[in-house]
C-alpha cells in the first residue's frame, strides 16, 4: 500500500516536471520545480485520488513538500479512517 | 465602510468576497441564479483552505484566524444591494452584460456609494457615463488569485473624483491591498503589455524560434519572472488571452496588437491552456 502510495504521488508530480528528477524526500519547493499554485493542485489530487478530505489542522505545506510528507499524510488519514470506521 | 457589494460570483467575485471576509467585513455576493452562487460557496470554502495552506505560521506557529464566512450573504435579488457602502463588479468582460448592470446599480445604491469595475479591458469612463454619478465611478482590475495578490491595478476615469480614488485606497488598504492608480486607457498598464508579450511569444513558438519551454525558461532563469509568458497564457486561458488581444486591437486599430495565427487557431481547436487541460502545456 504505502509502495503504491508513493509511486502515485511519484508519478503525478513527475508527469507535471518531465524534465527533473525527482527522490522521494527532495523538497519540491525549495528546490524551485513546484510553486505555490503547484501545491494547491496537489491537495487536490490527494483528496481526489485517496479519497478524504485533508483536514485544517494537516494543511501545512510541510506535509506537501515530499512525495515522502505526502505519503505519510496519507498513511495518517488512512489510520483515522480505518480507525473512525473500525 | 462595513458592507459591500460583490456582483458576480465567478472566480473574481469569489476571491473578492473570500478576501472581505478574511479581514472581517460583510459582503453581499449577487449572481444571476442559485447553482452559481452554491459553486461560489464551495469555491470560497476550497480557497479559504488554501489560503491556510499557503499562508505562513507565525513565529510561536500561530496562524492568523480562519475567515468568518458567515459574513457573505449570497444572493440572486439585487435590491438587497440597497444598504451596501460599496460596490465591486465582477460581471464578465463583455460590454453588453457589463453595460446593462450599471444603470441597475445607479437606480437601487444610495447616491455616496462608489461604484468599483473590476475589469482588464473595458473603458471606467464609459461605465461611469451609464450612471448619474459618474465622479464616484472607478475601476479596480484585481489579480487572480484575490486574496492572495498583493496589489490592485486602480482605473481613474476622465470624471473620478480625488475623493472617491480615496475611499477606493482605504477599502484595499483594509484588504491588505496596495492601489497602484493609473489612468483610464485601452487595457490600462497591465494588459496592454502582458497580452502583447503573450501574443509576441506565441509569434516566437509560431515562427519556430524557439519551443514553449523554452520561451518561458528565458523568462524565468535570465528574468527571474516566476511563470513564462505562456504558462501564464495557460493560466489565464487562451480564449480570454485572444479576446484581450481583440479588444486592444480594435480599441487603438494599430496592427501591432493585431492577434498570432497560432493563438487564434488554438483556439479554434479548444486548446484553452489549463483549463481544457492542453494548451502549451499539457495537465493532467
Amino acid at each position: 500500500m504505502s509502495d503504491d502510495t508513493r509511486a502515485t504521488i511519484r508519478q503525478f508530480i513527475c508527469g507535471r516536471f518531465p524534465s527533473v528528477s525527482i527522490s522521494d524526500t527532495d523538497d519540491i519547493f525549495a528546490i524551485g520545480v513546484a510553486t505555490s499554485l503547484f501545491a494547491m493542485e496537489l491537495v487536490i489530487f490527494v483528496e481526489n485520488t485517496f479519497g478524504f478530505q485533508v483536514p485544517n489542522e494537516e494543511l501545512e505545506m510541510a506535509n506537501f513538500r515530499s512525495v515522502e510528507a505526502i505519503a505519510a499524510l496519507v498513511a495518517r488519514q488512512s489510520a483515522t479512517v480505518a480507525g473512525g470506521t473500525g | 465602510m462595513k458592507r459591500i457589494g460583490v456582483i458576480g460570483a465567478g472566480v473574481m467575485g469569489t476571491g473578492v468576497a473570500q478576501n472581505l471576509a478574511a479581514v472581517g467585513l460583510e459582503s453581499v455576493l449577487v449572481d444571476v441564479d442559485d447553482a452559481t452562487l452554491e459553486r461560489a460557496r464551495q469555491q470560497i470554502q476550497r480557497g479559504a483552505r488554501m489560503s491556510r495552506l499557503l499562508s505562513p505560521a507565525g513565529a510561536n506557529g500561530a496562524r492568523s484566524p480562519e475567515p468568518n464566512l458567515d459574513l457573505i450573504h449570497y444572493t440572486t435579488d439585487y435590491t438587497e444591494l440597497g444598504d451596501v457602502d460599496f460596490v465591486v463588479e465582477n460581471i464578465t468582460e463583455k460590454w453588453d452584460l457589463k453595460s446593462a448592470i450599471y444603470p441597475r446599480l445607479d437606480a437601487i445604491c444610495a447616491p455616496g456609494v462608489v461604484f468599483a469595475a473590476n475589469t482588464s479591458a473595458i473603458s471606467i469612463t464609459r461605465l461611469a457615463s451609464l450612471t448619474t454619478r459618474p465622479e464616484r465611478v472607478l475601476g479596480m482590475h484585481f489579480m487572480n488569485p484575490v486574496p492572495m495578490k498583493p496589489a490592485v491595478e486602480v482605473i481613474r476615469g476622465w470624471h473620478t473624483s480625488d475623493e472617491t480614488v480615496r475611499t477606493a485606497q482605504e477599502l484595499l488598504a483594509r484588504m491588505g491591498k496596495e492601489g497602484i492608480v493609473v489612468a483610464d486607457a485601452p487595457g490600462f498598464v497591465s494588459n496592454r503589455v502582458l497580452m502583447l508579450t503573450v501574443n509576441e511569444a506565441v509569434y516566437l513558438v509560431q515562427d519556430g524560434v524557439a519551443p514553449a519551454a523554452d520561451v518561458d525558461r528565458v523568462f524565468k532563469s535570465c528574468f527571474g519572472h516566476p511563470m513564462g509568458p505562456l504558462e501564464t497564457a495557460d493560466l489565464i486561458g487562451l480564449d480570454t488571452i485572444l479576446h484581450s488581444v481583440e479588444v486592444l486591437y480594435e480599441s487603438f486599430n494599430d496592427s501591432k496588437y493585431r492577434p498570432c495565427p497560432l493563438l487564434r487557431k488554438m483556439v479554434d481547436a479548444g486548446l484553452y491552456g489549463r483549463k481544457s487541460g492542453q494548451g502549451f502545456y499539457t495537465y493532467s
